[in-house]
């Protein structure tokens, strides 16, 4: 005690808080505080080896000219300057752009309805809410492969019938365009019943009784859903949005299985230059850091919205 | 309550729609991979199949790329699986049961990595691997898997941890044990279901992994299935009934898993998403 007021005073001297070092020799004198770090540990020096080291790497790799098993030396902007000006790039940034916005958004549309569906007492239920779960446990890259064979041009169900109403006649998976938008609907297809889930566990949480005083007071279905419904679940939808959002932005299984490399996004722009070709090594890492800012971005924006909510 | 028999038909055809949607493709590549090879070449499809075969799975267990994935994906998530539960349910212990300064640092710290973007650590860890030589081994999975699969592992075991009853706890800590002992001896085969279910969820995840596994494994000697079957795919072009059959050999132990495990994975990953 006596150590840490001094402590205190000589942080308070040099016209500082009391310093980290000292609360934490205050935090390790006690023996079930100390042992919690220790218990800690392990998870904490797994990510710092395994996430924050090879980020900080990844960065300082950015503003260097990288040839694997060359001395690397410094380029400047150089790497950026290049990939922001690479056709490849854009297109892969466009795909992704185009990919999150509509997976995500129909995801939502379409997992709302069903979370309301699932929430409600009816018969069967249970197997509702199984089935929804087994998408789950699909592996995208084979869930890929299922759908490559469905819309494969020789015996896909989805090319005939696309062909046969004359949607798309020509090779789904020859053409980019249809390519991009079988992704949206592969994606939405997988992930859209967990969306719903997390939505679902949402809706668990509004107390009845606030609908029972709503209907008492003459509130119509659509009244309830946009006056208590939706403002009470929008902190869950928040939630369920941006993690979509954050893993949609990184898609490269689907599309690197079911494009079958033709299909750029901004993943399949790393793994490329990282693990293909040898000399876009830079370009490829450049990359990766523009994900990891971007990431990083999305999420303080969704960051801030759930935070005012919660607040206000 | 006061709705027409209208509403509630439509309610329920909605539900079954719904339903149906979901194992629609599941079924249509099980129908894929159970018909003769003629059949599958017919133009153009029917909806029932009209002859039965197994030479499909026969091909696809015949490819020694297919069943070299298979061990592979079962040890790889295995021990990534290992590594999680006892790393995870230590940090977990820690973060339910006792008082320090950074537990809501440290929760949030865990939480960033379940959003952090996995494809953003590619390069330096393809130097790094290189340089230790892990490159074509199993720990340059294990290793990126551990990191990824932890937060979902921690954060369901500390929602567990918390919903076991203290009581129990503290009459073994009056008896004069420790808190290690306590988290041995009581809590560890108290929350045993949840242990199960974290594991199996870890398990899932390892083997879904696809990224780290195509960048660091180009040996089929080490190659899981999520890798080997795309290969396999496009080593077999024109067999789409072994690449289907293939398919549904890697997902249906886990969905069949999943939905036995159906009621407490849910609760389970509902407790996770709003523990803070």
């Amino acid at each position: 005690m006596a150590e840490s007021v001094s402590a205190k005073q000589v942080a308070a001297r040099k016209g500082r808080r009391p310093g980290l070092f000292s609360s934490f020799k205050n935090e390790f004198r006690n023996k079930d505080r100390r042992l919690a770090y220790y218990m800690i540990a392990p998870v904490l020096i797994i990510i710092l080896a395994v996430a924050v080291y090879p980020i900080v790497y990844a960065i300082y790799l950015s503003f260097q000219e990288v040839i694997p098993n060359q001395p690397s030396h410094w380029a400047g902007l150089q790497n950026y300057t290049q990939m922001f000006s690479d056709p490849i790039f854009h297109s892969a940034l466009l795909n992704t752009a185009i990919f999150t916005v509509c997976s995500v958004a129909l995801e939502l549309v379409l997992g709302i309805p069903i979370a309301l569906a699932l929430n409600r007492a009816f018969k069967g239920r249970g197997v509702a809410r199984a089935a929804s779960l087994a998408p789950y446990a699909f592996p995208t890259a084979i869930w890929a492969i299922m759908w490559r064979l469905m819309f494969q041009d020789q015996v896909g169900i989805m090319q005939y019938i696309s062909t046969k109403l004359h949607i798309f006649t020509d090779p789904i998976l020859g053409s980019s365009g249809a390519l991009l938008i079988a992704g949206v609907i592969v994606d939405v297809w997988k992930t859209t019943p967990f969306m719903a889930l997390l939505i679902l566990a949402g809706l668990q949480v509004i107390p009845r009784d606030v609908y029972e005083a709503a209907r008492v007071d003459g509130a119509t279905p659509w009244q309830q859903f946009w006056r208590i419904t939706l403002p009470l679940v929008k902190p869950a939808l928040l939630v369920a949005v941006l993690f979509r959002t954050l893993d949609a932005w990184r898609v490269y299984d689907l599309f690197w299985v079911m494009g079958s490399k033709q299909l750029n996004s901004l993943s399949t722009y790393v793994y490329t230059g990282v693990s293909v070709s040898q000399l876009d090594f830079s370009l490829g890492n450049a990359a990766a850091v523009f994900v990891f800012v971007s990431s990083l971005l999305i999420a303080l924006v969704f960051l801030r919205g759930i935070g005012t909510r919660a607040q206000g | 309550m006061y709705e027409s028999r209208l509403s509630r038909t439509a309610f329920y055809f909605f539900v079954a729609l719904f339903v149906i949607m979901l194992l629609f493709p599941l079924l249509w590549i099980l129908k894929l991979s159970l018909i003769s090879p003629a059949e599958l070449q017919q133009s153009p499809p029917t909806l029932l199949p009209h002859s039965f075969d197994t030479g499909s799975y026969e091909r696809a267990f015949s490819d020694s790329r297919f069943v070299h994935g298979l061990t592979n994906s079962i040890i790889i998530a295995g021990i990534t699986t290992i590594i999680c539960l006892i790393v995870g349910s230590i940090a977990a212990y820690a973060l339910a049961r006792l008082k320090f300064t950074l537990r809501t640092p440290v929760m949030t710290i865990i939480l960033a990595i379940a959003f952090f973007p996995a494809v953003a650590i590619l390069g330096p860890l393809f130097l790094q691997f290189t340089t230790l030589h892990l490159i074509n081994t199993y720990w340059a999975m294990v290793i990126p898997d551990t990191l990824f699969a932890l937060p979902l592992s921690i954060y369901l075991l500390v929602a567990y941890f918390q919903e076991l009853p203290t009581s129990l706890e503290e009459a073994a800590r009056v008896d004069g044990a420790s808190t290690l002992q306590v988290f041995r001896r009581i809590t560890l085969p108290l929350s045993l279901p949840g242990i199960v279910t974290t594991g199996l969820l870890t398990f899932i995840f390892a083997w879904n992994e696809f990224l780290f596994a195509n960048t660091f494994a180009f040996d089929e000697r080490t190659q899981p299935a999520t890798v080997a079957i795309p290969n396999f795919a496009t080593v077999h072009t024109q067999d789409f009934g072994a690449q289907a059959a293939a398919s549904l050999i890697v997902t249906v132990p886990l969905v069949l898993l999943v939905l036995f495990f159906q009621r407490r994975i849910v609760s389970g990953l509902t407790a996770g998403s709003t523990t803070g």
